[in-house]
């Protein structure tokens, strides 16, 4: 059974994706992914090369087909998301029909059960693409969510059994996962049954605030906690009060990693901290990555 | 929200596609600055996963209001295990499985679909807190906020009741990063969108989503491009290309880091840029006609 390390923050722009892409480089032996659906970044320092790609459908939307529609108005009633208004063409037996906001509609199907003529059709809404690739790191499974479509925590749920698969069917012991900011349904579709959520924070008050509320997410669903301080030196004071707030929750910190420009460079570059060069944030990434995996061989 | 004499006022949603990029001290710098200066403005903090507006106004909170979803729930006593209930379930909300009804609370969209189809009116929707908005006020700025309780999946109905609780003439919504269902139901609606980005391959990744959105929504947009001189000129020569006005730069200054570490606003810390946040909107006003609402 591979292990899983799922990379979040609670706040966006801690620098998950850098410390995976440098993770990415040190582990032997994983199978990657990017949870992050809707605005991945880890593809543009591994470079994949796909390998499988497959249209993602989440769900359905309704459709109602003017030509059918004898603008009863039920749809709008019973439609609890807004989406339904008179705003379709007309036909042969009323001037205006109702139609519905793919945006707004939610896929629940109720307009479509009701409707008293049949005219509203449901089909499935292509919502993105999941991609397995290669990488020089490894296998990574990653997707891109369509613009403006829902269904993100499907997405993901999608790229972590692919993942899941491809370790148990070839042998990996690890899956190494970029998750993204927040806490709600992408984010827990991603930490559902990891060994390890590996909150990446920065020492700032939004970043302990957004940490707290992660943490607690974590501990929800019974995934241990453990930490890493990034741009430590940014705010010293903040930095030990994030190490006290670790030690009353029972997260471990890993270690701190210091505000460095190194890590855009490497960025532009498209590699990783740790391949672009050995200076003291790739000594510091290296030094991370040894306690994640002591901590993993602790189980 | 507003009535239909109002001619002046908008409603701006700052955005990103990447996390931590300013959006949030874009917002609520802009917010203030734009009270200083006379206006009637709200600041409505739509990351209600991970709202960080309040750490910097420090509002007077005088409402706090409970949100709720439904879900429902399956009288035994009625329930005949027909199974109509879970056939019209989208979300595996409610199950029937030999005859048995089973409910995942957290999962219900409250589509209100599985009552309405009960031959038996066994299934009653009951109310099931999900989180909070509170409202506020900051020396004249309007505030209100969102926060979703920690394990509910579904932030966009917080975002609803955030938004529908904003007064006034200007609105400044603080969006969530991403570019996923909490992004959306924060913009829809919105009168202009202010990106936030940095000139980095991150950056510019997640703001061509962003726009991508804009677009989708057909909501016009400028860019602010915040710690303008660490990256490359791509930031910039893609909002070139696609005629996206750069209504303000920002140098990659550590003591707007630091200040933000310590929650505070830069126009306080850091007079000096004051007039830029002033200039910007100008520019944002000037770059839209105002609609008549």
């Amino acid at each position: 059974m591979p292990e899983e390390v799922v990379v979040i923050s609670g706040k966006g722009g801690t620098g998950k994706t850098s410390v995976v892409a440098a993770f990415a480089t040190l582990a032997k032996d994983k199978v990657l992914t990017d949870c992050d659906v809707d605005a991945a970044d880890l593809h543009l320092i591994l470079q994949p090369r796909i390998v499988h790609r497959e249209r993602f459908t989440g769900g359905k939307k309704a459709r109602v087909r003017p030509d059918l529609c004898a603008a009863c108005g039920k749809c709008e009633e019973i439609c609890r998301f807004g989406a339904v208004s008179m705003t379709g063409p007309g036909n042969d037996g009323v001037k205006k029909t109702y139609a519905v906001d793919p945006i707004s509609c939610e896929g629940c199907g109720v307009c479509v059960h009701f409707c008293p003529a049949d005219a509203i059709a449901f089909e499935d809404s292509v919502d993105g693409e999941w991609f397995v690739s290669e990488t020089r790191c490894g296998p990574m499974v990653h997707a891109k969510l369509g613009i403006a479509q829902g269904n993100s925590g499907k997405l993901v749920s999608i790229v972590r059994d692919r993942a899941r698969e491809i370790a148990e069917r070839e042998g990996h012991g690890l899956i190494l996962s970029d998750g993204s900011p927040g806490i709600g349904c992408p984010v827990i579709a991603s930490l559902t049954g990891a060994s390890l959520a590996l909150a990446v924070t920065e020492p700032t008050l939004s970043g302990l605030h957004d940490l707290r509320r992660v943490a607690d997410l974590a501990r929800h669903f019974r995934i241990p906690v453990a930490v890493v301080i990034n741009k430590h030196d940014l705010n010293g004071d903040m930095t030990i009060e994030i190490e006290r707030w670790a030690e009353g929750f029972g997260a471990e910190v890993l270690g701190r990693i210091r505000y460095d420009q190194v890590v855009t460079r490497a960025q532009l570059a498209g590699k990783s901290v740790v391949e672009y060069g050995d200076g003291a944030v790739s000594k510091e990434l290296a030094g991370v990555w040894e306690r994640v995996q002591d901590v993993l061989s602790r189980g | 929200m507003r009535g239909e004499e109002e001619a002046k006022g908008m409603i701006v949603a700052v955005a990103s596609g990447k996390g931590g990029t300013g959006k949030t001290t874009i917002a609520v710098n802009l917010a203030v600055m734009l009270s200083a200066e006379g206006e009637d403005v709200t600041y409505a903090d739509c990351d209600v996963e991970a709202p960080n507006g309040h750490i910097f106004l420090k509002p007077r909170l005088a409402e706090k209001i409970p949100i709720f979803l439904t879900a429902p729930h399956v009288d035994p006593d009625k329930c005949t295990g027909c199974g109509r209930c879970g056939e019209i379930c989208r979300f595996s909300a409610i199950v029937c499985i030999k005859k048995k009804v089973l409910t995942f609370l957290e999962l219900c969209h409250a589509c209100g679909g599985c009552a309405r189809v009960c031959p038996e009116g066994a299934i009653v929707e009951e109310p099931r807190q999900i989180g909070i908005v509170e409202m506020g006020e900051l020396g004249g700025l309007g505030f209100v906020h969102g926060k979703l309780n920690i394990g509910e999946p579904l932030a966009p109905k917080i975002i609803e009741e955030v938004k529908k609780r904003i007064g006034g003439s200007w609105a400044i919504l603080d969006a969530p990063p991403g570019a996923a269902c909490p992004v959306i139901e924060t913009i829809k609606g919105a009168d202009h969108v202010l990106l936030v980005s940095e000139p980095t391959p991150f950056g510019l990744s997640d703001l061509e989503i962003a726009y991508e959105v804009t677009r989708k929504l057909g909501i016009a947009c400028s860019l602010v491009i915040n710690r303008a001189d660490v990256g490359d000129d791509r930031l910039k020569r893609f909002a070139e290309s696609r005629g996206v006005p750069v209504v303000l730069e920002i140098p990659d200054d550590r003591r707007i880091a630091e200040c933000y570490s310590r929650g505070e606003m830069v126009v306080d810390a850091l007079p000096e840029y004051r007039g830029r946040f002033v200039a910007m909107f100008e520019r944002i006003a000037g770059a839209q006609a105002c609609p008549k609402r």
